[in-house]
C-alpha cells in the first residue's frame, strides 16, 4: 500500500455505540478525572478521558509505600483513593463536559448492590460517552474474592450494571489477566450484556526490599503496569479478539509509542488507553495518537477500522501460503 | 481552550540540556538549560526529571526540589537542582555531561507561604535539602524579614551550601552530628535560641525525621511552621496518588492528601508525622470500624 499524508488518515472509531473522533484514550487510574494533565494538553483532542476508578464512597485508599519502581515497569497499591461518586458528578465530571472531553467513566464496587447503584447514577447522566467496569476489585459478599476471576461472579457484575444503566450507553467490562482463561471470563461478561472489553488490568505482583527484607508496597502486593506487561495484554487482546469475533476491545498495557498503539489493533483492537507511560511523559496520549497517525499512513492505512485485527488476517494468509 | 504554553502559570514539559554537573561534597549540582521554567518557580516547588535516557527501563520521574533558576537572557533560562547519587535513576543523572539531554517537568507543587509582615525567619536545612532555602532566602529578604540560616547533616560533606548561606542569611549555624564542622549535634540544638530571639517562622527542609523534630521545637516555641517534605512519587503531576501522606485540614479533618499537587509544602503543624505511612484510623475515607 502506498504511503498516505498523516492528515489523510481517517482516525474515527465506533465502539459499540460510542463514536469517537480517535482511539487513544487515558487508562484508568493514571489520569485522575482529566484536570491535571490539561496543563500539558487538551483533554478534548484524546478519543476519551477514562476516569480513575468511582466507588460509592468517598476512600482513603492504602498505606504508603504504594509504589515501587520495576524492571520496565511499575507496581501500585492504591487502594482506589477517590473522592466518591457524589463528588465526582458535582465536581469532576462537569469539569470534563465544559472542557469538550469525551468522558469514558470508571465505576468499581464492593459489592453488586454498589454497581448497580453507581450504573443508576452515573450510567443516566448526560454527556457520559460510556461506562468502563472495573471488576478487579474484592468482593466483600464473596470472602473478599476479585469478581474479574470468576467468569460467573464478573457475568453478574455486568448484568446488574447493564440492567442500570440507560439503554444506549455502552458499557465495557475491563478484565484483569490473572486469570486461566481470559477469553471464558471475556465471553461470560459479553453474554451478561457487556458492549465491550477493556483488556487487561494490570498484573499482580511482588517487590521485595533486600535492605528492609520486606516486600516494598505496604499492601505487600500491587498492579504491574507499564511496557513490561505489553506482550501480556497483546496476547489478551489475540486470544478473544479470535475467540469472540466483532466484540469491540480496547487493548491497554504499555502502551508507551503510536507503534506499540498501532500492535494492539493489528490484535484485534478498536481503541487503546494509554496509562502508566504518563507517568514519564505528562503528554503521552497525545504523542501516542500523533504517532498513531504516522505510522498508519506510513503504512497506507486510511482508516483506523482497517488496521483493526491486520495481525489476524496477516497470520491467516501466512498460514494458507 | 487555554493553551500551557502560553499561560504563565502551570508547568512546563520541556527538553533540556545539560549545561553543567559539579560535584559538591557527596553530591552533585546540575544545572540545565530548561526554557521557560525559571519565570514560573517559587522557592519550594519542584521539578520533576526522566532518568536512563530513550533506552532506559526505568520508566518514573525522579523529583528534586529547584535549588536556583535564571530566567532566559542572552543564554537559555536554567534550572539547578541538587541531588545524592543514592539510586540507579541518581546514578545515571551523576554521570550526564554537558549538552547531554534530560527532560524536564516543571515548576511542581505548591511554594513556601511567605509572611506579610517583616518578621525573623529560620530556615533549616538538612543535608542537600537546603537546597530550595538559597532561593527563599531571597524572597524574604525582599520583604525586609531578616534571615537565619540553621544548616545540618550527618558530616561536613553532607552539608550543601554552608558558604553560600554566609551571603543569604543575617547568620548562619552549621551542626553536623560528627562534630566534623560546626556544633556537634542536631539541626534542632540551635533552634530554641534563635525563636527566644524573635524568630517567628520556621521554615525547614529534609528528611521526614527532621521536620518533624524542628516543628514541635517550633510549635513550642509558638512560631509558625512551613516545611517540604520529601515523598516517593511516581509522576509529580497529580495523577498518580502514591504520594500522598496524613494532612489535617483547616476543618480538622485528616485527608490522604498529595505531596506533589497540595504539598510539598505544608504548614508543619498540619502534618500527622507519626502517622505518616498509615492510613490513621478517622480519616476521611478511611475503612470504618466495624466495616
Amino acid at each position: 500500500m502506498a504511503a498516505l499524508r498523516p492528515e489523510d488518515v481517517d482516525l474515527s472509531t465506533v465502539l459499540a455505540d460510542a463514536h469517537l473522533d480517535n482511539p487513544v484514550m487515558t487508562a484508568s487510574g493514571c489520569a485522575a478525572a482529566g484536570r491535571e494533565l490539561h496543563q500539558f494538553f487538551d483533554v478534548a483532542e484524546l478519543g476519551a478521558v477514562v476516569t480513575k476508578s468511582i466507588m460509592r464512597d468517598p476512600r482513603a485508599g492504602r498505606a504508603t509505600p504504594r509504589m515501587a519502581e520495576t524492571a520496565s515497569g511499575m507496581l501500585n497499591s492504591i487502594g482506589l483513593q477517590g473522592p466518591g461518586i457524589d463528588a465526582f458528578l458535582a465536581k469532576d465530571l462537569p469539569w470534563l463536559l465544559q472542557h469538550d472531553a469525551r468522558p469514558i467513566v470508571s465505576i468499581a464496587g464492593a459489592s453488586l448492590g454498589e454497581y448497580a447503584e453507581l450504573a443508576r447514577r452515573v450510567g443516566n447522566t448526560p454527556g457520559v460517552a460510556a461506562i468502563e467496569v472495573n471488576i478487579s476489585c474484592p468482593n466483600v459478599e464473596n470472602r473478599g474474592l476479585v469478581f474479574a476471576c470468576d467468569p460467573f461472579q464478573a457475568a453478574r457484575v455486568m448484568s446488574v450494571v447493564r440492567r442500570d444503566s440507560a439503554r444506549g450507553l455502552p458499557v465495557f467490562a475491563k478484565l484483569s489477566p490473572d486469570v486461566t482463561s481470559i477469553s471464558e471470563v471475556a465471553a461470560a461478561v459479553m453474554e451478561a450484556g457487556a458492549d465491550g472489553l477493556v483488556l487487561v488490568n494490570t498484573l499482580l505482583g511482588l517487590e521485595i526490599d533486600l535492605d528492609l527484607m520486606r516486600p516494598t508496597l505496604a499492601g505487600v502486593t500491587g498492579g504491574l503496569s507499564g511496557p513490561a506487561i505489553m506482550p501480556v495484554a497483546v496476547r489478551a487482546v489475540w486470544e478473544v479478539a479470535g475467540a469472540l469475533p466483532g466484540v469491540p476491545i480496547i487493548g491497554v498495557g504499555g502502551i508507551r509509542t503510536g507503534a506499540d498503539a498501532l500492535r494492539f489493533l493489528a490484535a484485534g483492537a478498536s481503541a487503546v488507553q494509554v496509562g502508566t507511560a504518563i507517568f514519564s511523559d505528562p503528554s503521552a496520549p497525545v504523542r501516542v495518537l500523533r504517532e498513531l497517525r504516522q505510522e498508519l499512513a506510513a503504512r497506507g492505512i486510511a482508516k483506523v477500522s482497517e488496521a483493526v485485527g491486520l495481525a489476524q488476517a496477516g497470520q491467516q494468509q501466512g498460514a494458507a501460503s | 481552550m487555554t493553551s500551557p504554553t502560553t499561560s504563565m502559570r502551570g508547568p512546563l514539559q520541556v527538553d533540556a540540556e545539560v549545561f553543567s554537573n559539579k560535584r559538591v561534597g557527596d553530591y552533585h549540582h546540575l544545572t540545565l538549560v530548561a526554557d521557560g521554567i525559571a519565570e514560573r518557580t517559587k522557592p519550594g516547588t519542584f521539578v520533576v526529571v526522566s532518568v536512563g535516557g530513550d533506552t532506559s527501563g526505568a520508566l518514573l520521574r525522579r523529583a528534586f526540589s529547584i535549588y536556583r533558576v535564571r530566567p532566559a537572557g542572552v543564554y537559555g533560562g536554567t534550572v539547578e537542582i541538587v541531588f545524592a547519587a543514592h539510586g540507579r535513576g541518581t546514578q545515571w543523572m551523576a554521570g550526564l555531561a554537558p549538552h547531554d539531554p534530560i527532560s524536564v517537568v516543571g515548576p511542581l507543587g505548591r511554594p513556601f507561604a511567605l509572611p506579610k509582615e517583616p518578621v525573623a525567619c529560620a530556615l533549616v536545612g538538612g543535608g542537600y535539602g537546603s537546597a530550595p532555602l538559597f532561593g527563599l532566602a531571597e524572597r524574604l529578604r525582599e520583604r525586609r524579614c531578616s534571615v537565619h540560616m540553621v544548616l545540618g547533616a550527618a558530616t561536613e560533606t553532607r552539608l550543601f551550601g554552608a558558604l553560600e548561606a554566609k551571603r543569604a542569611a543575617q547568620s548562619v549555624t552549621v551542626t553536623t552530628e560528627d562534630g566534623s564542622v560546626g556544633i556537634k549535634g542536631l539541626v534542632t540544638d540551635p533552634l530554641p535560641g534563635l525563636l527566644n530571639r524573635g524568630v517567628e517562622v520556621v521554615y525547614s527542609c529534609g528528611p521526614m525525621g527532621m521536620l518533624k523534630a524542628v516543628t514541635e521545637v517550633a510549635l513550642q516555641h509558638g512560631a509558625w511552621t512551613q516545611t517540604a517534605v520529601e515523598e516517593s512519587m511516581a509522576c509529580g503531576i497529580g495523577v498518580c496518588m502514591t504520594c500522598v501522606l496524613p494532612v489535617v485540614g483547616d476543618d480538622n479533618v485528616t485527608r490522604m492528601v498529595r505531596s506533589c499537587v497540595e504539598g510539598p509544602v505544608f504548614a508543619g503543624d498540619k502534618v500527622r508525622w507519626d502517622d505518616i505511612g498509615t492510613v490513621p484510623p478517622g480519616t476521611f475515607g478511611a475503612p470504618r470500624v466495624g466495616h
